[in-house]
């Protein structure tokens, strides 16, 4: 039994159109792509789905309320939520620089929430 | 009045990017003028990863990829002014600012435009209906959700699919609220396939091409939106009328240059990019005066904003240093199915980097540069869609006359 599904490759912005043919998680045909990366995209959609995110979070005295953070590894795609709960629960305190990382390993995945934006604190007018 | 070599107006990615390759090329007097407190630009309020990946082979969220080139910048000792509002512009580029010490005036020897870009709004669509709150476009949403810690709503219509509607909705979905649909007039998508992949299709959002929100409804607060199917020329086709309750509608419908400066100071705009006509060098039709990035015309990436800023940095050095730069006497002109051209016009005697947008998607295809009957480039591509622009390299090795250049395209 052989199925066939066209992906739109999201790796880089080149957005590739790639047809394929596969049988579960076994690609039989691939057409379209214009990197080996594509097809490592298709083989990863067809076995395990990840994708990266990204959010902010509450800063306390800094210049600005919120603060960016992203994670640095993508996860499995039906974890998002779960990952968005615990990014919800984080608090910042000004000074903070990129690549601080605010939640290590979240949720057991392997990857990590770093901040990833500069905020000083915000010095007294 | 204070004199300056460079002023740089907009401290965004590419009056960054312009700044520091100016310095890397020795003009050492360069002065960027920011509106904000921060240097970065939008990118600023771009919290989503997947900048830098043509630059850095990294994929970055967009205030770590702007800090690249705050930290080269300050490392370099470019002067930054921010907190500063350019108010004028002349045409012998003396440039008037509303800093927060007052009013000054500065001459500059050469001015580079990266003010980017702003937001078609709904004044823009003529929308029928009442105007209540509620309704915003998808970068003011951006800013208040990513900046200003203020969720806009929570049942949400998105009008247009750009870019930033999409990141928006995949945004608004992980904050919480319900996206209900992305609604787009034309038959096929504004932003990029990524995008609908990645932040549509993941999070089940369903996307309705060639329909339009004809009516607006709610007193106070929006409460719905009446949609319906547009025939080929946008015109709602009576009978596919359907309401959305929503408390709130976003607006991602197009982005337009920002060169009210640039018409205060002479500068010749492209009704086409509705940025300024340019040459190979990204000089204006006034001598001195640069243009790059969104300024110029909207980018899908800011890697080529960046590149794009760094490219002019040479010219602007050779003018600043010469006083003037070779004459560019060969036109360009987009053939009916491209929908614009970057740069409008060359000198023939130097290589030059060609961006253009089709008008509609087209499949396998072939786009030919051609100089009368000669062909100076062609470069064959799998697909052209208009929300991803085309840019490559082209030789002036073929170029023999002064007669003008025609960029077409031809589908296989």
């Amino acid at each position: 039994m052989s199925d066939k599904r066209t992906f739109t490759c999201i790796v880089c912005p080149n957005g590739c159109t790639i047809e394929t043919v596969f049988d579960g998680d076994k690609i039989l045909e691939i057409n379209g792509q214009q990197c080996k990366r594509g097809e490592e995209y298709v083989r990863q959609e067809l076995t395990d789905p990840r994708r990266t995110i990204a959010s902010s979070v509450p800063i306390s005295g800094a210049t600005l309320p919120l603060c960016s953070v992203r994670l640095t590894k993508a996860i499995p795609k039906r974890e998002i939520f779960n990952v968005m709960r615990e990014i919800n629960k984080v608090r910042l305190a000004a000074p903070v620089s990129i690549g601080h990382v605010v939640i290590q390993d979240v949720c057991g995945l392997g990857s990590d929430v770093i901040v990833t934006k500069n905020l000083p604190k915000a010095t007294e007018a | 009045m204070e004199r300056r070599d460079v002023v740089i107006i907009g401290g965004g990615p590419a009056g960054l990017a312009a700044a520091v390759e100016l310095k890397k090329r020795n003009i050492a007097d360069v002065l960027i003028i920011e509106r904000e407190k921060q240097l970065g630009g939008i990118l600023r309020q771009c919290i989503h990863d997947g900048f830098g990946l043509t630059r850095f082979g990294e994929s970055f969220s967009g205030p770590e990829y702007s800090q690249r080139f705050i930290d080269e910048a300050a490392a370099l000792g470019i002067d930054a002014m921010t907190n500063a509002t350019v108010i004028d512009l002349s045409p012998d580029k003396v440039v008037t600012v509303a800093a927060q010490d007052g009013l000054k005036r500065i001459q500059a020897n050469a001015v580079i435009l990266a003010m980017g870009c702003r937001e078609r709004t709904r004044g823009a669509l003529a929308i029928p209906g009442s105007r209540p709150s509620g309704i915003y476009t998808a970068g003011v949403a951006q800013s208040y959700m990513n900046l200003y810690n203020t969720m806009v709503g929570k049942e949400i219509v998105i009008m247009g699919s750009g870019d930033i509607g999409l990141i928006m909705a995949r945004r608004f979905t992980l904050e919480g609220a319900h996206v209900k649909a992305v609604f787009e007039v034309l038959p096929y998508p504004s932003g990029l396939p990524r995008n609908i992949e990645q932040c549509l299709n993941d999070y089940d959002i369903p996307l309705y091409l060639s329909h339009s929100v004809i009516n607006i409804v709610g007193d106070k607060r929006i409460e719905g939106v009446e949609v319906a199917q547009v025939d080929a020329r946008m015109n709602p086709i009576s009978g596919t009328n359907r309401y959305f309750p929503c408390d709130t509608l976003i607006l991602s419908v197009g982005l337009i240059p920002e060169n009210e400066l640039s018409l205060a100071a002479g500068v010749e705009l492209d009704v086409r990019t509705k940025g300024a006509f340019v040459d190979e060098s990204h000089q204006t039709s006034v001598p001195g005066v640069f243009a790059a990035g969104n300024v110029l015309h909207v980018h899908d990436l800011v890697d080529f904003v960046s590149l794009e800023a760094e490219s002019l940095a040479e010219s602007a050095a050779q003018f600043i240093r010469e006083g003037e730069l070779p004459a560019c006497g060969i036109a360009l002109t987009p053939s009916p199915e491209i929908g614009h051209i970057i740069p409008q016009k060359i000198s023939g005697t130097r290589d030059f980097q060609l961006s253009l947008r089709v008008r509609k998607p087209v499949g396998k295809c072939k786009i030919v540069v051609r100089q009368g009957e000669r062909e100076i480039k062609s470069v064959s591509l799998p697909k052209a869609i208009p929300a991803e622009m085309i840019q490559f390299a082209v030789s002036c090795e073929k170029i023999s006359s002064g007669e003008p250049i025609e960029v077409s395209v031809y589908e296989r």
